[in-house]
């Protein structure tokens, strides 16, 4: 005869019930990855801007015109053997547009990672001293932001004669205080958290914690405000050569192209369209991905996609 | 307040005599622009016309004597200094473009502000919905075009448009180069008309091109404002929708918003020159893109303090604004 009480099933020791709602541990890459994984469109624009970039560097070299062959016929609309048509002196454009890709591309990875390696540090130090530092160091970042991008790199590219290299030095030039406010701004915020002030009661430097502490707490923000960067730099590029002052002949980019469409839009179309969907279709690829990184690295995102 | 106003456009003062000094520095290491004008005349004009030239632009000074001497011009006569182009008065002829520069920066901004406001609004409380991924793309296709990229195709867009109904109206509806008739229309309504019908285009490719940013910003940062648990209280205490909506979500939600819009004026003056290169305006764009490609220093000077006068201008006015927004925030 037992006890009505005793067939009640005995619980479960603490151990056990705690291991039931377990999930497997996963690492912070894990996490971040699965996130990222779960944006179908930041995961669809890496697919589109890696087969970009292998068009512009790798199936450039390969396809059977260079960018400055021009013994093609003039003006012909797009066929198969020019799948982007040529243009009136005879050059073929689908290996035109490449070549403009290959140089849009290469100014704004250069403009992205000196941004990043100029503006970053500089905000971290200006957000972890504050006070007299911090003033002066933005007061200097005023002074970029109401200089015209505009009017100043058009002035150095003239002078310069721009190269893809030259035009991406002057735009770095400007970028980096975006992302210096953006650093500095993350920073202030970091400074006043316990594990700083850890750091520093047990003797670390300044310097190390602006880059062992900081830095790393702010890699996140970093590498999204990078890809921005890649995007905005694409059309700035664009813009610059659109009126003339940015890329100059005899080499191109995909804003140079334009330019040079500009007139031909009404009679010979594909001279416009096709390098400007390439400037739409790198930057909207970019500028997704930088999406997805922000939803993956952000720690407080906790809403899902579905 | 007027008095922080007051002490903020001092500040300003020397932020603009850094960046003119800048754009002068930078100018004096480009080419010479006399050589750059009289090159390739034959026959090569007479060593006189040039000293003359030189003198009248006062390039035999010293380089920093030059550039004190156009600050002082600047300040005690209010003269800007002398144009490559003997004919130019710049200082009457960037005020003329200004104000062409300025109808069409401030409409465009105005229109982006308010279908930003709009569509952030609507993507956050509806948070991936339908209409959140439609706006979210239609947000980041349009910050993927190029300014000028959108400019052509609207504006080959109103051209075939034009080219349809010309033979039942006998006209072509919508301008699409300049930034009046070439016949400026004496009275005053049909003028007013006139420029009207010549800032839809410009203003429509603007404002699509500013709008995309500043949608982006609103929707987050509404979004971080709806999931706060001042909002949450605010619903608890049985307030209406519309009231947790307007007045304790979007106020607070307007804040980035200012800061953004305040920060974009420097790339708003950008686009409005590449807009107005495409639509042929002839404003403060037309300008500053013959003054570059002709080495014009002092009308690129006189232009950088245009354009950073608009951009202090605009930061202040947003710092105005945190103090209506945030009441916290308080100016003596």
């Amino acid at each position: 005869m037992s006890d009505p009480i005793q067939t009640v099933p005995p619980a479960d020791p603490p151990g056990r019930v705690e291991r039931e709602f377990t999930v497997k541990e996963r690492t912070q890459t894990q996490i971040v990855l699965s996130r990222f994984l779960r944006h179908r469109a930041a995961v669809v624009s890496l697919i589109v801007l890696a087969l970009i970039i292998l068009w512009a560097y790798v199936v450039q070299r390969i396809w059977p015109h260079p960018y400055d062959w021009l013994d093609g016929p003039g003006s012909a609309a797009p066929s198969l053997e020019y799948p982007f048509g040529t243009d009136e002196v005879g050059h073929d454009y689908f290996a035109r547009v490449m070549r403009g890709a290959q140089q849009s591309l290469n100014v704004a990875f250069l403009v992205a990672l000196l941004s990043t390696a100029i503006g970053a540090p500089y905000g971290a130090i200006a957000g972890y001293f504050g006070g007299r530092v911090d003033m002066v160091m933005m007061r200097i970042v005023d002074v970029m932001l109401t200089l015209p991008v505009i009017a100043v790199a058009g002035m150095l590219t003239q002078y310069l004669r721009g190269t893809w290299w030259v035009v991406a030095l002057i735009l770095a030039g400007f970028g980096w205080v975006v992302n210096a406010r953006v650093v500095r701004g993350v920073v202030l915020s970091l400074r006043q958290q316990e594990f700083v002030e850890a750091a520093r009661a047990l003797g670390a430097s300044d310097a190390r914690v602006i880059f062992r502490h900081l830095i790393p707490n702010v890699t996140g923000v970093i590498i999204v405000q990078a890809t921005l960067d890649i995007a905005g730099a694409i059309l700035a590029e664009a813009g610059l050569s659109f009126i003339g002052l940015g890329v100059q002949g005899p080499d191109t980019s995909l804003g140079l192209l334009t330019n040079l469409a500009q007139e031909a839009v009404g009679t010979r179309p594909w001279l416009f369209y096709f390098p400007g969907l390439t400037i739409i279709a790198i930057a909207l690829t970019v500028n997704f991905i930088g999406d997805g990184l922000r939803d993956a690295l952000d720690p407080r995102q906790t809403r899902q996609r579905r | 307040m007027i008095a922080y106003t007051i002490r903020r456009l001092l500040a300003a003062i020397p932020i603009l005599v850094v960046s003119s000094f800048i754009i002068f520095w930078v100018a004096s290491m480009s080419a010479d622009p006399i050589r750059q004008r009289f090159e390739g005349r034959n026959p090569p004009p007479p060593a006189a016309t040039i000293q003359l030239e030189r003198e009248r632009l006062n390039f035999d000074a010293g380089f920093f004597r030059q550039y004190w001497d156009w600050l002082w011009g600047l300040v005690v006569h209010q003269n800007f200094g002398p144009s490559i182009n003997s004919a130019m008065d710049i200082g009457g002829e960037l005020g003329r473009r200004t104000v062409i520069t300025l109808r069409l920066v401030l409409l465009a901004m105005i229109l982006a502000l308010v279908l930003a406001v709009v569509t952030g609004v609507l993507s956050a409380v509806r948070q991936y919905s339908k209409l959140d991924y439609t706006f979210t793309f239609l947000g980041f296709l349009f910050l993927a075009m190029p300014s000028f990229w959108l400019a052509v195709v609207l504006k080959q867009g109103a051209i075939a448009f034009n080219d349809s109904v010309e033979g039942s109206l006998n006209r072509r509806p919508i301008p699409t180069i300049n930034h009046e008739a070439s016949v400026v229309p004496e009275d005053f309504w049909p003028r007013m008309m006139d420029i009207g019908l010549h800032m839809v285009l410009p203003t429509i490719s603007l404002a699509l091109i500013t709008y995309a940013a500043l949608s982006r910003f609103q929707r987050s940062s509404m979004l971080e404002v709806l999931n706060s648990d001042y909002i949450r209280l605010a619903r608890a205490k049985g307030l209406s929708a519309r009231r947790v909506m307007v007045r304790h979500a979007l106020r607070t939600a307007l804040i980035p918003l200012t800061t953004v819009s305040a920060l974009g004026i420097a790339s708003i003056l950008g686009g409005a020159v590449v807009t107005e290169t495409v639509y042929q305006w002839r404003g403060m764009g037309d300008l500053l893109v013959n003054a570059v490609r002709d080495q014009d220093r002092y009308v690129t000077m006189g232009w950088l303090l245009v354009a950073g006068l608009f951009v202090i201008i605009g930061n202040l006015v947003a710092d105005l604004l945190y103090a209506v927004l945030d009441p916290r925030i308080r100016y003596e």
